[in-house]
């Protein structure tokens, strides 16, 4: 059998990894693009900053955005510090051992858990047992469960990502473990820790069934934590299901894309300072 | 002589490696001891057994005495604070932490408390006068450290010990990751210190041992085979094995 020249496999390998992205690029402008096309018209001054009338046929979305902030952003309140200790502690406070694999499995378990099933173990849990109904609480305690683990394992990274030999300067001029850990990994691993928040911050505004089920769907502005209220996400949901408006659904898409692609590039951007003090 | 720190009958096992095997070994006040040997002889393992290090890494035994000034550092009740302190440590590559060349000195007032009576600026400049740093960096404190260049990276990784005044130098190797003239500056600089510390330095480098120690101790797997002045180690070694690695036939 002839074979064929390196040089044209080399050359058709080229191709088709090329083409392949290209079509992953392709989708993704196309659903952006799609979607901006669609929405941006819709985008207005009043459109941000008023309330919704007629179910949301016509009006704006403010009271959502703010719904949308005080769920997402309590979430991360509330896990960004519980994961972060966590991730302190496996990394620098305990050996490797069965304990930090239960642990360890434990996270990777839980985010690969759909999200609807958190929507209904924060419904049962929080909103019915403990008695929170649906509100903003219930909805921020349920997303916080959800992304509890992608926090402890991107902290976790982050501080792995710092030299051994940092550690041992610390130790060698008699440092404590937590002065070790509260002034030379912490400060290095934050760009990185902080990316893993940014990104689920990301999350938990563009999560939609968890909240359904928590915080409920209310129109209203929410006035206080217990208040029920409608995500962004959510928002789309109900007006482009229930056949509402398609214009402000697609509006308040483009308001929810935009939002999170900011919120990406932020990540982004936080993430480079971390190889640039690093490198 | 005085010994400033000693070994008596030190073991110390990784899991099941018998890694350091009855090591005694009386290092002197003021003056450079150099510990060589071949690459896995335990020499590094026995520097960082001075000031606790190994205790970091897991299924570390140790067994036997270690004295510093006579007192045993692992008594129960030993502060390991105080004791990182009066003992501290150069490691093999710089590892300036990424921070200012003044905070890298200040850290480890920081981590003590500044003492009494004393300014941080004053202990800086002190410090980094001791490495002959201080005419390179005077205008620079507040820039970064890792922007020097790798020996003025290891001068501050010296003048970071000093600003915590120790009273014993380890240095594990500290040399290997500079360049031939850039080791000369650190070797002339360790002669300096060792008029006010007490010195031990872990090399391969058996030149660098005749030029800069005063005693030298020669380890092969684990074992302290030769200690003693280091001109007549170099000369007239006792041991058969310590003149064929010092006549470089093997390690």
């Amino acid at each position: 059998m002839k074979r064929i020249p390196p040089a044209v496999t080399q050359a058709i390998a080229v191709t088709c990894l090329w083409a392949f992205t290209l079509v992953t690029l392709a989708i993704l402008l196309f659903i952006i693009v799609y979607i901006l096309i669609q929405g941006l018209p819709g985008i207005s001054w009043e459109f941000l900053t008023q309330a919704p009338e007629s179910m949301g046929r016509r009006g704006g979305i403010f009271p959502m955005i703010v719904g949308t902030f005080m769920v997402a952003g309590l979430a991360v309140l509330i896990a960004a510090p519980i994961g972060i200790a966590t991730a302190i502690y496996l990394t620098e406070y305990t050996r490797e051992g069965k304990f930090t694999f239960i642990v360890r499995f434990g996270a990777d378990c839980l985010a690969g858990i759909p999200s609807i099933i958190y929507g209904l173990f924060g419904f049962v849990f929080f909103a019915i047992a403990l008695g929170m109904g649906l509100s903003v609480v219930s909805g921020a305690l349920t997303l916080a469960l959800m992304i509890l683990p992608t926090i402890v394992r991107t902290a976790e990274e982050a501080i792995r990502a710092v030299p051994a030999a940092y550690r041992e300067a610390s130790y060698g001029l008699g440092s404590t473990r937590w002065q070790m850990v509260t002034r030379v990994v912490l400060p290095l691993a934050l760009p990185g820790i902080c990316t893993g928040v940014v990104l689920s911050l990301g999350r938990s505004i563009s999560e939609t069934a968890a909240v359904m089920l928590t915080a409920g769907s209310a129109l209203r502005m929410p006035h206080s934590l217990s208040d029920s209220t409608r995500t962004l996400a959510l928002h789309f949901y109900i007006l482009s299901r229930e056949g509402l408006s398609m214009d402000k659904a697609y509006a308040t898409a483009s308001v929810l894309i935009l939002l999170i692609l900011a919120l990406n590039l932020f990540a982004y951007w936080l993430m480079r300072q971390v190889t640039r003090r690093m490198g | 002589m005085n010994p400033k720190i000693e070994t008596k009958k030190l073991n110390l096992f990784y899991g099941n490696f018998h890694s350091l095997m009855d090591i005694s070994i009386s290092i002197p006040a003021q003056s450079i001891t150099a510990i060589i040997g071949p690459s896995g002889c335990g020499k590094s393992t026995l520097l960082r057994c001075f000031n606790r290090m190994n205790e970091l890494i897991p299924e570390v035994k140790i067994e036997g005495q270690i004295l510093l000034d006579g007192e045993d550092i692992h008594k129960p009740g030993t502060n390991l604070i105080r004791l990182r302190r009066r003992v501290g440590m150069v490691f093999q590559r710089p590892n300036p932490f990424p921070l200012s060349i003044a905070e890298n000195i200040t850290y480890g007032l920081r981590v003590h408390g500044t003492p009494e009576g004393q300014k941080p600026a004053d202990i800086v400049e002190k410090s980094l006068r001791g490495t002959l740093l201080w005419d390179e960096v005077k205008d620079n404190l507040n820039g970064p450290a890792l922007a020097l260049s790798a020996e003025q990276q290891q001068r501050l990784c010296i003048s970071r010990v000093l600003a915590i005044e120790p009273e014993i130098l380890l240095m594990d190797e500290p040399c290997s990751a500079l360049d031939p003239i850039a080791t000369d500056h650190i070797e002339d600089l360790m002669r300096d210190l060792a008029q006010k510390y007490t010195i031990i330095i872990v090399t391969h480098n058996m030149q660098q041992a005749s030029r800069v120690s005063s005693y030298s101790a020669f380890m092969l797997m684990g074992e302290l085979i030769e200690f003693g002045r280091t001109s007549r180690i170099f000369k007239n070694p006792g041991d058969t094995r310590t003149e064929s690695y010092i006549s470089g036939r093997y390690g």
